[in-house]
């Protein structure tokens, strides 16, 4: 990472441009005791804003965190970047290897077009000035994953770059606003992927899996833009969505498909860069916030300590919870880049620089990618606010979380219930039971029609919404009943018959004198006991404005 | 082409039925068992050649032959990937190496009906000039055994040990250009990096095609400098260089380095009249180390253009002394990066070490490699480090480029091709080759071929006489870019004019073949 600008924010208004305040050095001692408890004390720092109470006093060396990220996204194609290996998941080792994925002597690359298509969109979903020509270069290392000794990647003139990835990021008191932040994308690269090597420690045996050596990859670098675990974390995520809705890859962490090495340094506003590390093998989005925040904390402690920051690489226990330095196996690296003579510059054109009478099969058109987009994460949180008037952090819930935006659309086709009201539903009712179950969308037991079906029973008045989270709760035991059935089964429908109303309001105000009383000494909450109690007759079943009616005409008869 | 043909040659012999594939096989199988002193294969394919000519006899049986190349013996270099076929480099590290794929080259003769007797020996992975410095043994130049030569000896005083002083066939394709000399096959694959095919095709009377970079897929063959190696063709006469041209050439989807633009065959007219060519000479190649024969013989051919009407005018290609160093940094930087895959464990050779992954891939690479590809590994790594990268790789590049347009500027004041020697010399003793080191003898040797290679220019060596010893010399011609066509058809008129002799192997080859006698069977087409 080279120079980057970093943009200040305003303490105490936003807490994503973390201010990290340092301890000043008399304290020290206090940062010298047990290591255990200070690695606690950085926990609840990752959950905390890290500079919400405290302002700096005079004298205090402020700490401002300076975070970089190199993020892999395995492109999703049917072949490889560059041969005509099938590219499958988890499939037997070794199963997917071409000649030239083994690097038989001889063979020789061919650019997979879809993956250059993948490369453009995403380009072009953040904001990148395409290069109309663009090269490949060949960065060496042996490695037994590596089998030519050398990765095909694109050093000098990546096929993207200056781009940027805006994300929004819950600030205020209640993190219940949402504000948008922008980080710089350097440029995209297609590359290679490795293979997998599996040690073995108890045989000392590599075993060496070649089925994804060579998948095309995209290396997304943003800039240093980034100040804090949960910036990086939430911008990992739009890019996430972005890549999903492009369909360009994957990106699911867990299967690798998506992988973040953070750049992490720390300095003094106003003062050069710190020194940095590089923190490796962060496989979920968690754990690359957690193990940013602990790499900024440490790096400050030895800092305030009088230490000196190694530019080195370290990888993040998850068990541990904390970074530890990595066993640099080749020292020192020279890549030793040269071009990739083996293929030519890849060119792009658009639909002024077309050569006339090119075969659409052999040339790549960015405008017709351009046109080919689809909705990106932005554009679908802005229609959801415009449309369903909904709040804007509701729209980053819906999307964030993986099958949930769907569902509601689901619902919302299905229902005659307010937007508002099945926004509310899915994300406070829905939602809250897969929370507590730990369950994805895709899990649920309840079924988008079923809510929808739920949500116009609420509608139409025909059950209570106490009711509702009745037939919700015996929706999610799954027991194949429709809501209408759950209704009718448990007796929950709305009592519609007035007279019958009347009457139970009549015995309840005869039952407790004492309270209409009150009423008619003018307390003006005595008759919301009034209905409580005749809710309670009524097993929940009534509506409380209908009760209210019948009493205040009843009192006023008395 | 081949029915307007009066004379025969052994394709016509074949579709006329004077011979079959069968015993033409069998004929030359025979002769590579007679001249397997010459070291000229790695790999004899018996099986296969006979299998193959089986074949095509009933392909001619059934009238259904392939067309000129169907039942013609042929041999290809032992760096071009062989389905099944054991494929060395000439290196402990790839013996014993079967690659389960053919080059696109190979497929696209064997495809044609071709025979393959086998495969050619080189310098290992083709690093070297005189075919000497591979792990199966130097190449003898079959003229070292020519009537031609061993007249010329007859003078010199006596008391050498009658086989000490054979000759080298240069190389890095010299097994592949002494199997054609030799009569054991019609056509050979080399390699040209820097001019490994025409060298040898030079030291051993053939015509040795380097064509356009680009024109011909290298797909399957084992690579050196990738961005300036093409496949070569080994022939005795220009026509056949060009039939098997007209095969190879084309787009191959495995090669992305290969040119769109389908190529038309190659059928070349038989030039009549000179008179509207321009041929350039470079002052540049009239170097201090030219043999006053070779200089002579250059000065004569150009001079049969002059007066039969061509233009003839002196060029210059200015950056042609930088053309060795800065192929050398070029040349070494790619191998280094080619050599990074030879690490024992995909394929090939393996140590016996196994304390850790590093000191394995040490081991083996030590013992796999020999001298000179572990000293050019060396310095191409040394080349690509980041502190070096501008001062040697970049500085290369911008040199070569200089190169390149030195021919561009000459192609376009008009010149339609270049006239040059090939070799500094004839062809000489292995004893006195190996006086100096590899890496010196291929500067040397390469100095009017390199060039062409930087610039992925087509050129083409073309046996003009023989020397005082007796030995062939070759010239080179240059021509534009994917100008192959118009190339070869100068390189044949020439070829007609200086009516180069044919070797005379009987001496060694005593009771051989009825082939040898009939030299008009010596050609894939036609002999005018």
């Amino acid at each position: 990472m080279a120079a980057p600008v970093l943009r200040w924010g305003c303490p105490g208004t936003c807490r994503a441009i973390a201010w990290v305040y340092g301890v000043p050095r008399r304290r020290r001692g206090a940062w010298t005791g047990s290591t255990s408890s200070w690695i606690r004390g950085q926990s609840s720092l990752a959950q905390e804003p890290l500079h919400t109470s405290r302002k700096p006093r005079k004298g205090e060396h402020k700490w401002a965190a300076v975070v970089g990220l190199e993020i892999h996204a395995q492109i999703s194609s049917n072949s490889k970047l560059f041969s005509g290996s099938q590219v499958c998941f988890a499939a037997p080792p070794n199963s997917l290897v071409s000649f030239f994925d083994a690097s038989l002597p001889g063979t020789l690359p061919v650019l997979n077009r879809r993956c250059v298509e993948a490369a453009v969109m995403t380009g072009l979903a953040l904001n990148c000035h395409i290069n109309k020509k663009s090269l490949f270069d060949r960065k060496h290392y042996f490695y037994a994953d590596l089998p030519a000794g050398y990765q095909i990647t694109q050093q000098r003139l990546p096929i993207a770059v200056n781009g940027s990835l805006t994300y929004g990021i819950c600030v205020g008191k209640r993190r219940s606003q949402v504000t948008t932040r922008t980080v710089r994308v350097k440029q995209i690269q297609l590359e290679q992927d490795s293979g997998k090597s599996l040690h073995d420690d108890l045989r000392s045996q590599t075993l060496v899996d070649l089925n994804r050596a060579g998948i095309g990859l995209l290396e997304l670098v943003l800039e240093p833009d980034l100040s804090c675990g949960e910036e990086a974390a939430t911008a990992v995520r739009e890019l996430q969505l972005i890549l999903q809705a492009l369909g360009t890859s994957q990106a699911n962490m867990a299967e690798g498909q998506l992988r973040v090495d953070a750049n992490v340094s720390v300095h003094h506003p106003g003062e050069p860069l710190g020194v940095r590390t590089e923190v490796k093998n962060l496989n979920s989005i968690r754990f690359l916030a957690k193990a940013i925040d602990y790499e900024i904390q440490r790096q400050i402690k030895e800092l305030e300590n009088g230490g000196e920051i190694l530019n080195e690489t370290r990888s993040f226990d998850y068990k541990l919870g904390c970074t530890v330095p990595m066993r640099d196996k080749e020292g020192k690296q020279d890549y030793r880049f040269m071009p990739e003579p083996n293929l030519p510059p890849l060119l792009l054109y658009d639909t002024t620089s077309l050569p006339a009478g090119a075969d659409s099969q052999q040339v790549i058109n960015v405008d017709q990618i351009r046109e080919r987009l689809p909705e990106l994460p932005s554009v679908t949180r802005e229609r959801l606010i415009q449309q369903y008037g909904m709040l804007p952090e509701h729209s980053f819930t819906l999307l964030n979380e993986v099958g949930l935006l769907e569902f509601f659309q689901n619902v919302i086709k299905e229902t005659r219930a307010e937007p508002k009201k099945v926004t509310s539903w899915v994300l406070n009712t829905f939602l809250g039971y897969l929370k507590l179950q730990n369950l994805a969308v895709r899990e649920s037991p309840v079924t988008a029609s079923a809510l929808a079906e739920l949500l116009d029973l609420l509608d139409s008045k025909a059950i209570s919404s106490s009711a509702a989270k009745q037939v919700f709760e015996e929706l999610w035991k799954n027991e194949g009943k429709t809501p209408a059935q759950i209704v009718s089964e448990k007796k929950l429908e709305l009592m519609q018959d007035q007279e019958a109303l009347e009457q139970l309001c009549r015995s309840v105000m005869q039952g407790h004198p004492e309270v209409v009383m009150d009423v008619k000494k003018g307390n003006p909450r005595a008759i919301n006991r009034l209905i409580g109690l005749v809710r309670k007759a009524t097993l929940g079943r009534a509506d409380p404005a209908v009760i209210k009616a019948i009493l205040e005409k009843q009192l006023s008869c008395h | 082409l081949l029915g307007q043909c009066l004379e025969l040659s052994v394709s016509a012999a074949l579709k006329q039925g004077q011979i079959t594939p069968i015993e033409l096989c069998q004929k030359c199988l025979s002769l590579i068992k007679k001249t397997k002193f010459l070291n000229a294969y790695i790999t004899v394919t018996e099986e296969v050649a006979l299998k193959q000519a089986e074949e095509s006899e009933k392909r001619y049986k059934n009238g259904q032959s392939l067309g000129d190349l169907d039942g013609i013996p042929v041999a290809v270099k032992d760096n071009f990937s062989t389905s099944g076929i054991e494929t060395t480099c000439a290196s402990n590290m790839l013996k014993g190496y079967v690659p389960p794929y053919n080059a696109t080259v190979v497929q696209k003769l064997l495809d044609q009906g071709a025979l393959l007797m086998g495969k050619t020996n080189l310098d290992e992975f083709a690093m070297g000039s005189g075919s000497t410095d591979g792990v199966f043994g130097p190449v003898k130049n079959p003229w070292s055994y020519s009537k031609q030569f061993r007249e010329k000896r007859k003078q010199k005083p006596r008391g050498e040990k009658e086989d000490s002083n054979w000759l080298i066939t240069g190389g890095s394709s010299g097994g592949s250009a002494a199997a054609v000399s030799a009569f054991t096959c019609f056509a050979a694959l080399g390699s040209d990096t820097g001019g490994s095919t025409r060298n040898p095709a030079a030291h051993c009377g053939l015509v040795g095609v380097k064509p356009s970079y680009g024109l011909v897929s290298r797909h399957g063959l084992i690579p050196l400098v990738n961005s300036m190696d093409v496949p070569g063709i080994l022939t005795r006469y220009v026509d056949d260089a060009a039939i098997v041209l007209g095969i190879l050439a084309g787009h191959d989807p495995k090669d992305s380095t290969t040119v769109q633009d389908p190529v038309k065959p190659f059928v070349l007219p038989n030039l009549t009249d000179v008179s509207k060519l321009c041929i350039g000479i470079p002052k540049e190649y009239l170097v201090p180390e030219l043999s006053s024969e070779v200089r002579s013989l250059w000065s004569k051919a150009a001079d049969l253009f002059e007066s039969e009407g061509a233009k003839v005018i002196d060029v210059s290609l200015p950056h042609t002394s930088y053309s060795i160093v800065c192929y050398h940094v070029l040349c070494t930087s790619e191998v280094a990066s080619n050599m990074a895959r030879f690490d024992g464990l995909e394929y090939g050779h393996r140590c016996d070490i196994d304390v850790s992954t590093e000191a394995m891939y040490a081991a083996t690479r030590r013992e796999g490699f020999n001298d000179v590809v572990r000293g050019r590994i060396l310095s191409g790594n040394f080349f690509l480090l980041k502190e070096n990268y501008e001062n040697y790789f970049i500085k290369a590049q911008k040199v070569r480029r200089l190169i390149a347009n030195d021919f561009v500027n000459v192609f376009n004041s008009g010149v339609d091709v270049l006239l040059t020697p090939t070799t500094l010399s004839e062809a000489v003793p292995y004893l006195e080759f190996i006086k100096e080191d590899n890496r010196t003898r291929s500067a040397q040797d390469d100095i009017f071929t390199q060039a062409v290679n930087m610039a992925g220019l087509p050129a083409v060596s073309i046996p003009v006489a023989l020397s005082k010893h007796g030995l062939p010399i070759g010239l080179q011609f240059i021509g534009r870019a994917f100008c192959d066509q118009q190339l070869l058809t100068i390189a044949k008129w020439f070829e007609k004019q200086v009516q180069f002799p044919v070797i005379q192997l009987q001496e060694l080859l005593n009771d051989c073949s009825s082939i040898l006698e009939n030299e008009k069977l010596a050609s894939v087409s036609l002999k005018q």
